[in-house]
């Protein structure tokens, strides 16, 4: 079992300290952030003013089709993004720490330590010229220090941990060696080395087939749960996002549209284009009836439009949607939705769900 | 949401199964089993160790003095007073002076090579790393020295500096680095943007340990791979300056050299103005072929 490193615990719980101010107990909180591409041709805005939290042992589900900024999102968590091309605004805190005005040394610091991070792809996300142990055991002696004997022989101990099978035999074996579930338990095994709190997972399981998907995501879960590891977890599939998802944020053109615990958005979603998401799934319906999906696509992100970036494809559409952004409303507790038709104050469960 | 219905009945750890334990072969080991398995890269690779050691052990094998003239015993056929190769036309052993020449090929081939792999190696992944201006500065520059022709481009180096095997070297080593560098500029470009690399820097790796481990672990293959095929035009890229007088000076024996020589020889004995040919020709393509089959065994993707 990864057991927190005591030097990143202890800068982290001293920073918290300091970020605990405000009296919140979060493991994550990103307040506002906004993520522009700027080229010479075009500026796009793949974030537009995100802010969510996260509490310690939390799961969060960022849901969303592509080029919603769902990924993006994750990657400004840990600065991956190009420094080059990218502007980023807001605040983003982890663990107390400032992660936009981390120096590099700072960086390397939380990357892998604090935080660390599962990938879509396992096969290229793997050096596919050294052994998998090779690979674990530098990460781990990379942040901790020590022996290589000492960091292989806790490196044998996370492959077992993400239950591999043989797992001595494993350590010594190529990414393209080892099958996509194999693959991805490696990856998962990498990026626990060095007991992270926060765990971002960029859909970890798109590349998997189904049978394999379902047992890396019971994987992902139980050792959440055993670690408790604050997590977020991006994913465009809301099977997944219900079966591992303590609270879920749902994101269209760079902005979260409706957030809440992860049963209540799905039974009783508020804004129309969660629920176009929910109605365009298959679920038992007659084999000759289309799927209700939701027409239109997605607005360019170099050229939002003004006002709610849904409202050019959204079937409840009004006049007032176009005028301006729409505030986030929290008409229930733990819920959020930027729609103009959910009623602004603390309303009753049962009103939410005549209206809509 | 295709998964529901999956997803009903969950899967449990249990319904894993522990997969059979397997022999895991190290790389090394895959290496020397697919070459075992390939008697053209096998039978070549004899012919390349079996070269090397001749152009070594030259002093110990040559059975005659290969600088020891005779006026009576110019261009002597096969064999004649135990010359096994006979004699060329100021009548030196030709068997000894082709082992000696082999040293001075081989040294002129292997050489430059390695020095470009160093120079232009280094130069093209630090070029493809960094991208943007650095990359354009050290491109455009090879650019220019890729602009002539190779054997032109020796040709002038060799002729600007004088002649000699050190001079050769460095106009050889001048020829080759311009490719090499252009080879590990693009594999290095095509690693830095393979997810590897992010999922590198998101393990905390610096910019440093990301060249030094994925970047040069990645690059390493392909470069070497180049090098090795470089050999043989090395081998007769050096013949050639010789041929033309613009290597190594008589009477060194140097395959090349004895090429240019025997030349007006060939219609009074042509099998022995045929022998330094023939050297270079089994040289490069044993290399060639060599080079070739060890690129195969060792793409681990195969």
């Amino acid at each position: 079992m990864p057991e927190m490193d005591g030097g990143l615990q202890s800068t982290g719980s001293s920073a918290t300290g300091s970020g605990l101010a405000a009296g919140s107990s979060n493991l994550v909180e990103v307040e506002d952030l906004s993520v522009r591409f700027v080229t010479r041709e075009a500026t796009v805005h793949a974030v537009n003013g995100v802010s969510f939290a996260v509490r310690p042992g939390e799961v969060l589900c960022i849901l969303g089709e592509s080029g919603s900024g769902k990924s993006v999102t994750l990657r400004a968590l840990m600065q991956l993004l190009p420094p080059r091309r990218t502007r980023i605004t807001g605040r983003i805190r982890v663990d107390g720490q400032d992660v936009l005005s981390l120096d590099r040394a700072g960086l390397r610091r939380l990357r892998g330590g604090l935080v660390s991070m599962i990938f879509q792809e396992p096969m290229t996300a793997l050096d596919p010229v050294y052994t998998i142990g090779k690979q674990i055991t530098e990460t781990i002696v990379r942040h901790r220090g020590g022996s290589q004997a000492s960091a292989r022989a806790r490196a044998l101990d996370l492959l077992e941990l993400v239950k591999i099978p043989s797992a001595a035999q494993r350590l010594d074996n190529y990414p393209h060696e080892l099958s996509g579930g194999l693959r991805q338990r490696a990856m998962i095994a990498m990026a626990l080395s060095c007991g992270p709190r926060l765990l971002l997972a960029d859909e970890p399981t798109t590349a998997l087939d189904a049978t394999v998907q379902i047992q890396v995501l019971i994987l992902l879960r139980k050792l959440q749960k055993e670690l408790g590891m604050g997590t977020i977890f991006v994913t465009h599939d809301l099977g997944v996002a219900s079966e591992i998802a303590d609270r879920i944020a749902v994101m269209y053109a760079g902005r979260i549209v409706e957030e809440g615990p992860v049963a209540d958005v799905l039974a009783n979603p508020l804004h129309p284009y969660t629920q176009g998401l929910l109605a365009s799934t298959v679920h038992g319906q007659p084999r000759d009836q289309d799927i209700n999906a939701i027409p239109g696509s997605p607005p360019d992100l170099r050229r939002l439009p003004t006002g709610c970036a849904f409202a050019p494809r959204c079937v409840q559409v009004m006049a007032e949607c176009r005028a301006g952004v729409p505030e986030e409303r929290r008409p229930l507790a733990g819920r959020m939705a930027r729609c103009i038709r959910v009623p602004a104050g603390a309303v009753l469960a049962d009103a939410v769900a005549d209206r809509v | 949401m295709s998964q529901t219905a999956v997803l009903s009945h969950p899967v449990t750890e249990a319904d894993e199964q522990a997969a059979p334990a397997l022999k895991v072969r190290g790389y090394w080991a895959s290496v020397g089993y697919r070459l075992r398995y390939d008697p053209v890269t096998m039978f070549f690779g004899l012919v390349v160790l079996l070269i090397i050691l001749a152009a070594i052990f030259a002093p110990l094998l040559a059975p005659f003095d290969p600088y020891k003239e005779s006026v009576i015993g110019r261009l002597k056929p096969f064999g004649w007073k135990n010359h096994l190769l006979g004699t060329d036309e100021l009548g030196r052993d030709l068997l000894s002076r082709l082992l000696y020449g082999g040293r001075v090929s081989l040294l002129m081939g292997v050489v430059p090579v390695c020095v470009a792999t160093v120079v232009g190696g280094s130069l093209g992944i630090v070029g493809g790393f960094a991208g943007k201006r650095v990359n354009t500065a050290i491109m455009r520059t090879m650019d220019v020295f890729y602009a002539f022709p190779s054997v032109l481009l020796a040709v002038a180096i060799s002729g600007a500096m004088g002649g000699g095997i050190g001079n050769g070297m460095i106009a050889l080593s001048m020829v080759f680095t311009p490719a090499m560098c252009r080879v590990a500029e693009t594999a290095t470009a095509q690693v830095k943007n393979l997810d590897f690399v992010e999922a590198a820097r998101a393990t905390g790796a610096g910019t440093l340990t990301i060249l030094r481990y994925h970047v040069l672990g990645n690059v390493l293959g392909p470069v070497f791979i180049y090098a090795s095929t470089l050999v043989s035009v090395g081998i007769l890229l050096a013949s050639g300056l010789s041929f033309l007088g613009l290597g190594v000076r008589p009477p060194t024996a140097d395959w090349g050299l004895m090429l240019s020589t025997l030349r007006q020889s060939i219609y009074v004995n042509p099998l022995i103005c045929a022998l330094p040919g023939a050297a270079i020709f089994i040289t490069s393509i044993s290399f060639n072929l060599v080079s070739d089959g060890i690129r195969a065994a060792m793409d681990v993707r195969m």
